[in-house]
């Protein structure tokens, strides 16, 4: 770090240069945040006029239900599943790109639309397209002998808003997977060329694991998409249902809060959902600096 | 973070929106104040009445000229009509601006937030009182029994204003009664008549199901257990007080989900999702299923979208060996609130604005166009008078089967706090049940259960 110190004439400047973002962070951030986590303290009519504060009564009703233990492993493998889903396609479409010569800007253009329509869309076009009475998967599973219907069936509820999650997401690691693949150096992949590596052999041997640091910030980029982003999916598709199947975390809160009008429960499960996101970002600086010194 | 900032988006933009209604009221106060100084001549200032509303498209329009049409008929007040999405979505965007002091002078909110509505005394200005503070003529004997005792608090005053009353029917595609071999003219009147017809359309290959229904908790749960003379919770279902309890996993209501799990596993019956069932109204147009049951006010829709077929309709059918005279089903729709916190000048408006709503000419129209109940006896005469239902066949299914009979305490209606959140339960619990994993006791036990816990909540949270 060479880099030539700033310094202002003035003491106050900096402090005041920086307060429209310590304004945007306090107002839109840290405020609603405080207000979360005194209301998961309380319990309140949805009105607002009388206030108890009930300690911890929020958090530990909600450990002791079996639907939310229920919604936490349910959110566990959606996530999981998404990031595994979205994260190997995209690998094996990126690294087809790279080995198409011609046209593969075009390509690569194309794999990148989806990322630009917003998740309640999507929800809408998967929705249509797997609805059980008029969409088109059903009527072609049906003919091959699968009786199609999310309305009812939790493991397909959960299949179908697995791939609605993860064709979002494609786009997204897709381009990341092109980029990093554009910085494994030829020459490595040569040489083991020249010592008799078929293309497995030199994928797995050489370009994996090059590629590890990208795979790592995809796949807590994932995970948090999975589990924070995909609200509009959800709400547009299953609504969380059915019997709570597809009812993660991040749908809950709405559910219980908004449609639910029990704030006190549903402050307590953001402060939740804030724990663990504030643990994955830890692990993800903690990785990401590791990964600089190497 | 993110889902913390997605709700502070949604509750900074309804923030917003009252913020930029608040403003450009200030600036118009601001604006007719300095008028008035300057020129002394405040006369021609309006009140305005905001009225938050959940009717989309034709219910919105038909709505939109209800409020043209009494701004219209004076000129000192004027009736904002804004839509704010569906019921539930309506109902929380008033409470948010209830408490950022931002509300409207009237809300519609649906049956099901009724409960809530009455536990929150210091929010509402009853209907009742408001007439009277405002020296509005007010005659709760000229409303339908059925809706007055649906709306009324326990000393039997109506705290809401009836607005949109409808009750669920049965419609059947005659043409597939037809192909299927049975009589078009002759829809199931007991349930069993109705397993019988569905077997015989789906054996015959005239549909590919028999029957799908809208609102499986309100019609195939809170309307059967009416219908039956079965209690839905105790406390005279709830209207007692807020100590109430589920108690709906009784042996009717066991035996017709028995019954619906049955027929959907032979391919009778055909679930079309929870809450509102959206799946089951394109089923019944499509022609796979066909027997539909839904609101009353479905019945606009239902004409609109079976233009390839003739559509028959029935009161909802009944087991006739649980009760020989089936009793009068019960409501859905919405009223509308009155908020507190208003000027007495803009009560004086909302009064005067319903009194507009309840005269006969304007209730016939809302209900003729819409299929809602005629909310008062004055409306249903004037429809009988105008030969309205003599040239619209089965328009007049709903009323009868809601008048019909003296009402008990198990069908005059049903009142619980968070109904919204209980009525999700047994949707999950029908779902399990419907996927094999309970059998129909299992999941009305399990229903009654975590309902239970719901009520216990909201009861902790308004004592």
């Amino acid at each position: 770090m060479q880099a030539k110190r700033t310094t202002f004439p003035n003491k106050f400047l900096p402090y005041w240069l920086l307060v429209p973002q310590l304004a945007v962070t306090l107002i839109f951030f840290i405020w609603p945040a405080v207000q979360a986590l005194k209301s998961s303290f309380e319990r309140e009519d949805p009105f607002g006029f009388k206030t108890t504060f009930v300690w911890f009564e929020n958090y530990r009703r909600l450990l002791v239900d079996p639907m939310y233990v229920g919604s936490l492993g349910r959110t566990a493998v959606f996530a999981f599943s998404v990031t595994a889903l979205s994260m190997s396609l995209s690998l094996i479409l990126a690294v087809a790109v790279n080995r198409v010569l011609r046209s593969n800007r075009a390509y690569t253009t194309l794999l990148v639309w989806p990322y630009a329509v917003a998740p309640v869309v999507v929800g809408i076009l998967w929705w249509f397209m797997f609805n059980p009475t008029i969409g088109i998967a059903p009527y072609l599973l049906r003919g091959m002998g699968i009786a199609w219907n999310h309305r009812v069936d939790g493991n397909q509820a959960m299949i179908f808003v697995v791939m609605a999650a993860s064709w979002k997401q494609i786009s997204y690691n897709f381009l990341f997977f092109v980029a990093g693949l554009q910085s494994v150096p030829q020459s490595q992949i040569e040489a083991a060329a020249i010592d008799g590596a078929g293309p497995f052999k030199r994928f797995w041997t050489i370009v994996f694991p090059l590629l590890a640091p990208t795979t790592f910030f995809l796949l807590i980029v994932n995970i948090n998409y999975a589990m924070f982003d995909t609200f509009g999916i959800i709400d547009a598709t299953t609504q969380g249902g059915p019997a709570q199947a597809t009812n993660i975390l991040v749908y809950k809160v709405y559910t219980d809060g908004f449609l639910g009008l029990n704030i006190g429960s549903s402050s307590a499960q953001s402060v939740i959902l804030m724990i663990i996101v504030i643990a994955l970002t830890a692990i993800q600086f903690r990785y990401v600096e590791r990964r600089i010194q190497y | 973070m993110l889902s913390n900032s997605a709700k502070l988006g949604t509750r900074k933009s309804q923030h917003n929106n009252n913020k930029g209604v608040s403003m450009s009221k200030k600036v118009l106060c601001l604006s007719v104040g300095l008028t008035a100084m300057l020129a002394a001549t405040p006369a021609f200032a309006q009140t305005e009445i905001a009225w938050w509303h959940a009717m989309d498209a034709q219910l919105g329009e038909k709505l939109q000229e209800i409020a043209t049409g009494f701004n219209e008929s004076q000129s000192e007040f004027k009736v904002i009509p804004t839509y704010k999405g569906t019921y539930p979505e309506t109902l929380t965007a008033a409470i948010a601006a209830f408490r950022a002091n931002e509300q409207p002078a009237i809300v519609q909110v649906f049956e099901v937030g009724t409960g809530t509505m009455m536990a929150a005394k210091g929010a509402v200005y009853p209907v009742y009182q408001l007439m009277a503070d405002n020296g509005e003529p007010w005659d709760p004997s000229g409303f339908l029994a059925p809706v007055t005792g649906y709306y009324s608090d326990v000393d039997g005053n109506i705290l809401s204003m009836p607005f949109n009353s409808s009750t669920p029917i049965m419609y059947y595609n005659k043409d597939l009664f037809e192909k299927a071999g049975l009589d078009r003219e002759t829809p199931p009147k007991t349930w069993a008549e109705l397993e019988t017809m569905s077997r015989q359309i789906v054996e015959s290959g005239a549909a590919s199901c028999g029957l799908s229904s809208a609102w499986i908790t309100w019609i195939q749960t809170e309307n059967l257990s009416a219908i039956h003379d079965q209690p839905f919770g105790t406390l005279d279902n709830g209207f007692g007080g807020l100590a109430t309890e589920f108690n709906f996993n009784g042996p009717v209501q066991v035996k017709h989900w028995d019954n619906l799990k049955k027929w959907a596993d032979e391919g009778l019956f055909q679930y079309g999702g929870p809450v509102g069932g959206a799946d089951s109204a394109p089923k019944f147009y499509a022609q796979e299923c066909a027997i539909f049951m839904n609101s009353s006010a479905g019945r606009a829709g239902v004409i609109a979208n079976s233009k390839e077929f003739e559509v028959g309709f029935a009161p909802l059918p009944y087991y006739d060996d649980e009760i020989a005279e089936p009793k009068n089903s019960i409501i859905g729709g919405a009223t509308l609130w009155a908020l507190n916190g208003k000027d007495p000048e803009v009560y004086k408006g909302v009064a005067q604005f319903f009194t507009y709503l309840s005269e006969p000419e304007i209730q016939a129209g809302w209900h003729q166009f819409t299929g809602y109940l005629p909310i008062t006896n004055a409306a249903y005469e004037l429809g009988q008078s105008q030969d309205y239902y003599a040239q619209n066949p089965g328009s007049d299914v709903a009323i009868e089967q809601i008048t019909r009979g003296t009402p008990t305490a198990n069908s005059k209606g049903v009142r619980f706090g968070n109904l919204t959140q209980a009525r999700n339960v047994v949707d999950e619990e029908f779902e399990a049940m419907l996927a094999g994993s309970k059998t129909a006791q299992e999941a009305l036990d399990s229903a009654v259960e975590r309902g239970n816990q719901i009520l216990r909540d909201f009861e902790a949270a308004n004592q």
